[in-house]
């Protein structure tokens, strides 16, 4: 294959960089005054950076897309990043279709996220800090992306992990968000974990198979070069598969390592949409589809990547359903929807999957964006039960969350219905059918709980008068972004129309040279209608049902109480769980044997003791030194007695 | 016939009384007398090996022993008049601590 190199690409993430040191030298020399650094300029280069690279990125897509299907690679080396024994790892950048397509989505929707931040954030004492950190978090997430080799994916990966718990635990005054910003952190190490004893094994495999190499082209050519179908190429790439999957868990918020996403919310909104839309939990649906040479070897780690994006969507719908906070519903949403791609790619319908993450980037962005207008128009009120008729007030926000819901909830010809259904029908497709009977089920329990949202939201009468009294529609700032958003939510998903509806899948036909396609099927057409008629009527009876149930003007407080609904109110009682068996047994451990058994009793004491030691020694000694000349005299006649008394005996033992 | 052990057991019964003196007695100048001694039963024995082997190396070194002492002497002498000088006493026992 032809190498074309191009010296544009490094551009791409050096500019948010680039953005980012700066708003951060702005922070520390406006450290000490009153109102912080000049808020024109700090967002004339955190917008301006993204902005940029989103120009650039959009360019290098264009030549991309000018060259052949088979000869869409670019590549740039910018040097050897390190290089011990066998090990080579150079800081080289892909840009394949794939990679393409991800820095697009993650400069453009990243950009509008920014944009929206000025508005958003403009009373904030933060602001350039903000910023700084904001730009830290695309240009992660783009070296994530254009990594050529593994240990460049993991900077990028490591780099979000760091800038998630920056932001989330952005006011870190108040405790709770704080710990958020822990929870985020230390949830995201487990699965990295993973990803790192993945990392260490290919390179342990490949080192004593022929060439030691974590560059994802040669990864792959040495995968094809294995025996296919013997015994050893199957389980290496299943051990594999398996542990960068555990990676793929914590960043993506798979079950059981969910956890984290819920209380991400802590940070500001436009954070939150950063995370779910943009960057970082999407890291582990493309991690996955850029090894997906591993998977395909791989039916085991197939079934098991399948079998959590299931789990994981109906897991965390059913708990959507029962969540007050905004931000929440949308949050345990992003897990839900995170599954049904995690779910395309385990099935081997990669594009599908990736399809889904960009369809995905789009509603979602738009949801937290319009969520986070919504909040700023009532003065922080997260609770849903505690807004209410506010369609008449935020008109703008009204009609392009109407369409973010849409979009979710997979009705035509909204993005949504094109990607969920693609990875519906391949489960199916691919003869998953409890898979699909359950992710079916989840559209509906979606369609249901997004629409309780906006019904609460927006429909029936305020509740809370005085805030109700005050809200007022967003700044422009905040407003163009969603519109651009819900435009793009309209019409994004006709990028990859089936064949069934007479499109010819350009979305597919664009992933194809990396990740393959899949085609045909041994199903009959009629049955693939019949199948997407079904998940629209399911979509339509999940909404009709929210319809009937808060619509209405409805009291304040949720009308149902009963157990199910407390379970799914305590998220399956999971964080109480992981407390009392994981982190209680640990603090008592550290407490206990680490805190009083190795600091106190061993170290401490070992540090404590030695000096008393000598001093023991010394005092002892010390009596010697009397100062007085005849005891030193005494003492040199009995050395020179025992010297004397040595050598006389060493002479009598001769003779 | 007086043999060579006659002169070492009279050199050891000296250098045995030196030995005393030193470790014992707490005049300065009894002190140094008795270093003295010891030196000089050293010197006697030097002076029997010498004779009784027919060797001139115990004389030599003889010489050298009381060219060293005589230079002790002096320097020694001189020690203890400073001393004198500053605390006006001859006891040993009373210069236990090197300051003033």
């Amino acid at each position: 294959m032809d190498l074309h190199t191009t010296s544009l690409l490094v551009w791409v993430p050096l500019l948010p960089l680039l953005g980012s040191i700066c708003n951060g030298l702005l922070t520390l020399v406006y450290a000490k005054s009153e109102h912080g650094a000049p808020r024109g300029l700090v967002s004339a280069i955190a917008v301006g950076a993204p902005v940029l690279a989103c120009v650039i990125a959009f360019t290098l897509f264009a030549q991309l897309h000018g060259l052949a299907p088979e000869q869409r690679l670019m590549t740039q080396s910018l040097g050897t990043w390190m290089q011990a024994g066998q090990l080579k790892v150079g800081m080289d950048l892909m840009l394949d279709p794939l990679s393409a397509l991800m820095i697009c989505v993650v400069t453009g929707i990243g950009s509008l996220i920014h944009l929206y931040s000025v508005g958003y954030m403009g009373h904030d004492r933060g602001f350039s800090r903000y910023f700084c950190y904001l730009n830290l978090f695309t240009f992660s997430m783009l070296v994530l992306v254009l990594g050529q080799n593994l240990p460049m994916m993991f900077i990028g990966w490591e780099g979000v992990g760091v800038c998630s718990y920056l932001l989330i635990g952005f006011w870190f005054t108040d405790i709770a968000k704080a710990n958020a910003g822990n929870k985020a952190f230390i949830t995201n190490r487990i699965g990295d974990f993973g990803f790192l004893l993945g990392i260490f094994f290919l390179f342990a495999f490949t080192l004593h198979h022929g060439g030691a190499t974590l560059d994802f082209i040669r990864l792959q050519d040495f995968f094809h070069s294995m025996p296919q179908g013997a015994a050893i190429t199957t389980t290496v790439a299943t051990t594999a598969a398996l542990l960068l999957f555990i990676g793929a868990m914590g960043k993506s918020a798979q079950v059981p390592l969910h956890v984290w996403l819920a209380d991400a919310m802590a940070g500001p909104t436009p954070v939150s949409a950063l995370i779910h839309a943009a960057t970082m939990v999407t890291a582990g649906v493309y991690m996955v589809c850029r090894t997906h040479f591993l998977f395909d070897l791989s039916p085991l780690a197939q079934i098991v990547v399948a079998s959590m994006g299931t789990l994981t969507a109906l897991f965390a719908a059913t708990i959507a359903i029962t969540q007050t906070d905004i931000k929440r519903v949308l949050a345990y949403s992003t897990v839900s929807q995170l599954g049904y791609m995690f779910v395309g790619a385990g099935v081997g319908a990669y594009s599908a999957g990736m399809f889904h993450v960009f369809t995905h980037a789009f509603f979602k962005a738009l949801l937290f964006l319009g969520a986070g207008s919504v909040i700023h128009a009532m003065h922080e009120e997260q609770n849903i039960w505690k807004m209410g008729g506010l369609k008449a007030k935020m008109p703008v926000t009204y009609w392009t969350m109407l369409i973010g819901c849409l979009a979710i909830s997979g009705i035509p010809p909204f993005a949504g219905f094109f990607s969920k259904d693609e990875i519906l029908w391949q489960a199916f497709n691919h003869h998953h059918h409890v898979i699909y009977g359950l992710l079916l089920l989840t559209a509906g329990i979606t369609a249901y709980y997004m629409w309780r949202m906006f019904f609460l939201t927006f429909h029936g009468t305020a509740r809370d008068h005085h805030k109700f009294e005050h809200a007022h529609e967003s700044p422009w700032v905040m407003s163009l972004p969603l519109v651009v958003l819900a435009a793009g939510s309209a019409v994004v998903g006709f990028l990859g129309v089936p064949h069934l509806l007479g499109g010819s899948n350009m979305f597919g036909r664009w992933l194809e040279p990396v990740v393959g396609l899949v085609e045909g099927s041994s199903y009959p057409t009629s049955l693939e209608m019949n199948l997407m008629i079904t998940s629209v009527v399911v979509g339509l009876i999940g909404i009709g049902t929210a319809w009937a149930r808060y619509s209405k003007p409805v009291p304040s407080t949720e009308p149902t109480r009963a157990v199910w609904w407390d379970i799914l109110w305590n998220k399956y009682f999971l964080d109480e769980t992981f407390e009392a068996l994981i982190i209680k047994p640990l603090v008592a451990f550290s407490k206990v044997f680490l805190y009083r058994g190795v600091e106190e009793e061993a170290i401490d004491a070992a540090v404590n003791n030695t000096p008393r030691v000598y001093a023991g020694i010394s005092g002892a000694v010390r009596t010697v030194q009397t100062g007085l000349v005849r005891n030193y005299a005494l003492l040199m006649l009995f050395g020179a007695a025992a010297i004397a008394l040595y050598y006389l005996m060493k002479f009598a033992s001769l003779q | 016939m007086i043999s060579l052990q006659h002169f070492l057991i009279a050199s050891v019964l000296l250098f045995a009384v030196g030995v005393a003196g030193v470790v014992g007695r707490k005049n300065l100048f009894i002190v140094f007398m008795s270093i003295e001694l010891m030196l000089n039963a050293v010197n006697l024995s030097f002076v029997a090996f010498a004779r009784f082997l027919n060797q001139l190396d115990g004389h030599i070194y003889v010489f050298l022993v009381m060219a060293v002492a005589a230079a002790e002497a002096a320097i020694g002498l001189a020690i203890v008049i400073l001393l004198f000088k500053g605390k006006e006493s001859l006891n040993v026992d009373d210069f236990s601590v090197m300051k003033q």
